[in-house]
């Protein structure tokens, strides 16, 4: 499997098929390292190469990952990585690396390995809503079925043993991916942000750390990793998700009952540019989509397909648009390219 | 007077250490005060002296520049990158990282998942952390008798959970 045969699947990140509404997306990720070897960062290049040498080999045969894909990152090119980045499947660091790391993953994209990013291995789990509990199931399976092969650096006191100390314990980092125009549109977002930070939780935007929630899409998750069991720190996220879909749906009544006129305007405006601007960013698209994903979501735009809007939100992404297009484009192709596939998708 | 240690030679060496105001006093034969470490000029427990862990460390190099034996990083290269070396780090620089992790976490002990291969050390740890504090009691109340009992069984739980040090023991 070559990486353009990915774009002929959803991504299991933003997955439409499911009725995902106001949690578009759940994910899990365990950090592991190896009992015998430097961390990646420390390792040096060669030391890397042998590490993946020796652990591509092993994830790829286990039945947990089956059917299987492996992707080396020397062996793909920029625009390649780009779209394992843009789909979740690695991060903005490992799209950054080569020779001595790679990714070993299930053919539809849920179950995942990167192999030496900031740790020996980094697993992850996603589906579309708010699945958390059923995930770690699944992730924790095949934690055990690579330490059944692989000594895990592991302490009595510290548990998983990590490159870097905000992840030592469980590392497990539970996420999930929240809609939530509602409480942006009622400007009720800030003290809700503020009491997550408050408990110890993390609000990032679409694309991780230090990015800027486009598109109205946070990303909430844990950042202690010590001193609880995984299947607390699971529980305990999803019950505080239920409650900021709770202000979620609150939020988008009031707005109904309060703002009606105003946020008909909101829907029909982002309508209306999608469906005829010729000129489209990637911020703006996300924007835009999330408007009409919130109209949808109000059935206040009957006619438009939830799961065309939901695909958008990753085909719309410059990497996949390059993809697509089969060339590499600058921006202002993107724009263009971005609005005439969003208009061929939305009419 | 006998070792109360071994119970068997002429105890030679007398011990004494006030503790929280209570004067307590061993008396143990030159081999097992030796075997205790009790040669070392150092600031010993009772408690270390029967468990035989009154070495003491000898005088490293100036924290700044302590590099871990395995990976060769330096403390500086840590606090430049915030990242550590290798597994073993975590034992290098224990004194910097176990203040982080308590913040970080607020929290110090790992209480989650456990890899198989490391079950038996775990329960063997546990046990050890048990039987410990059994010890301390039974020192405390000069029941030596109990005490070099209990200083066996963990040298047992010891050498059943594998000899080799612990990981990241901050």
């Amino acid at each position: 499997m070559i990486v353009d045969d990915l774009l002929l699947q959803p991504g299991a990140w933003l997955a439409p098929g499911a009725d995902t509404g106001i949690v578009v997306s759940s994910r899990l990720r365990l950090a592991r390292n190896l009992r015998d070897a430097a961390f990646p960062g420390w390792a040096g290049e060669e030391e890397c190469e042998k590490i993946w040498q020796r652990l591509r080999p092993i994830l790829q045969g286990l039945p947990e990952l089956a059917p299987v894909v492996v992707f080396g990152m020397a062996e793909l090119d920029d625009l390649e990585r780009m779209i394992l980045f843009e789909r979740h499947l690695i991060s903005n660091e490992q799209a950054h690396k080569g020779r001595g790391s790679g990714l070993v993953a299930t053919k539809d994209e849920s179950l995942s390995v990167m192999v030496n990013e900031e740790d020996h291995l980094r697993l992850q789990a996603m589906s579309p809503g708010l699945t958390l509990r059923a995930i770690w199931q699944r992730i924790n399976a095949l934690d055990h079925a690579i330490e059944q092969q692989v000594p895990y650096a592991f302490s009595v006191k510290l548990g998983y043993l990590t490159a870097c100390p905000t992840n030592v314990g469980t590392g497990l980092r539970a996420s999930t991916m929240l809609h939530l125009p509602g409480l942006v549109l009622m400007n009720e977002l800030n003290p809700v942000l503020k009491g997550l930070t408050k408990i110890g939780l993390a609000v990032r935007g679409l694309w991780g750390e230090g990015t800027e929630a486009t598109g109205n899409l946070f990303q909430i998750s844990n950042q202690i990793t010590l001193g609880d069991r995984e299947e607390n720190i699971v529980q305990h996220i999803e019950q505080i998700v239920l409650e900021v879909v709770e202000h979620e749906r609150h939020a988008r009544a009031r707005l109904l009952e309060r703002k009606e006129l105003v946020l008909r305007d909101y829907v029909g405006r982002a309508y209306g540019v999608l469906t005829h601007a010729h000129l489209l960013s990637s911020k703006e698209a996300l924007d835009l989509l999330s408007g009409l994903r919130l109209g949808i979501d109000l059935g206040l735009v009957p006619r438009v397909d939830r799961q065309a809007v939901d695909r958008l939100l990753l085909l719309t992404q410059p990497a996949h648009l390059q993809k697509l297009e089969a060339k590499s484009l600058k921006a202002k192709d993107r724009d263009r390219v971005r609005a005439e596939l969003v208009r061929t998708q939305l009419t | 007077m006998h070792c109360e240690v071994c119970q068997e030679n002429e105890a030679t060496v007398h011990l004494t250490q006030i503790v929280d105001g209570h004067v307590k006093k061993i008396n143990m034969c030159e081999a097992c005060a030796a075997k205790s470490g009790l040669e070392m000029k150092g600031a010993l427990s009772i408690t270390d002296i029967l468990l035989g862990l009154g070495g003491v460390k000898p005088a490293g190099r100036p924290e700044a520049d302590r590099a871990c034996p395995r990976c060769h990083m330096r403390r500086a290269d840590f606090k430049k990158t915030g990242r550590l070396g290798c597994p073993d780090c975590y034992e290098t620089f224990t004194a910097e990282l176990a203040p982080m992790v308590q913040s970080m976490h607020h929290s110090s002990q790992h209480v989650g998942g456990i890899p198989v291969h490391e079950e038996l050390r775990v329960q063997k740890t546990a046990e050890i952390a048990a039987l410990q504090q059994a010890l301390d009691k039974a020192v405390a109340g000069e029941n030596f008798e109990e005490a070099a009992r209990l200083r066996d069984r963990i040298a047992t739980c010891r050498a059943q959970g594998s000899a080799a040090p612990e990981k990241g023991d901050v």
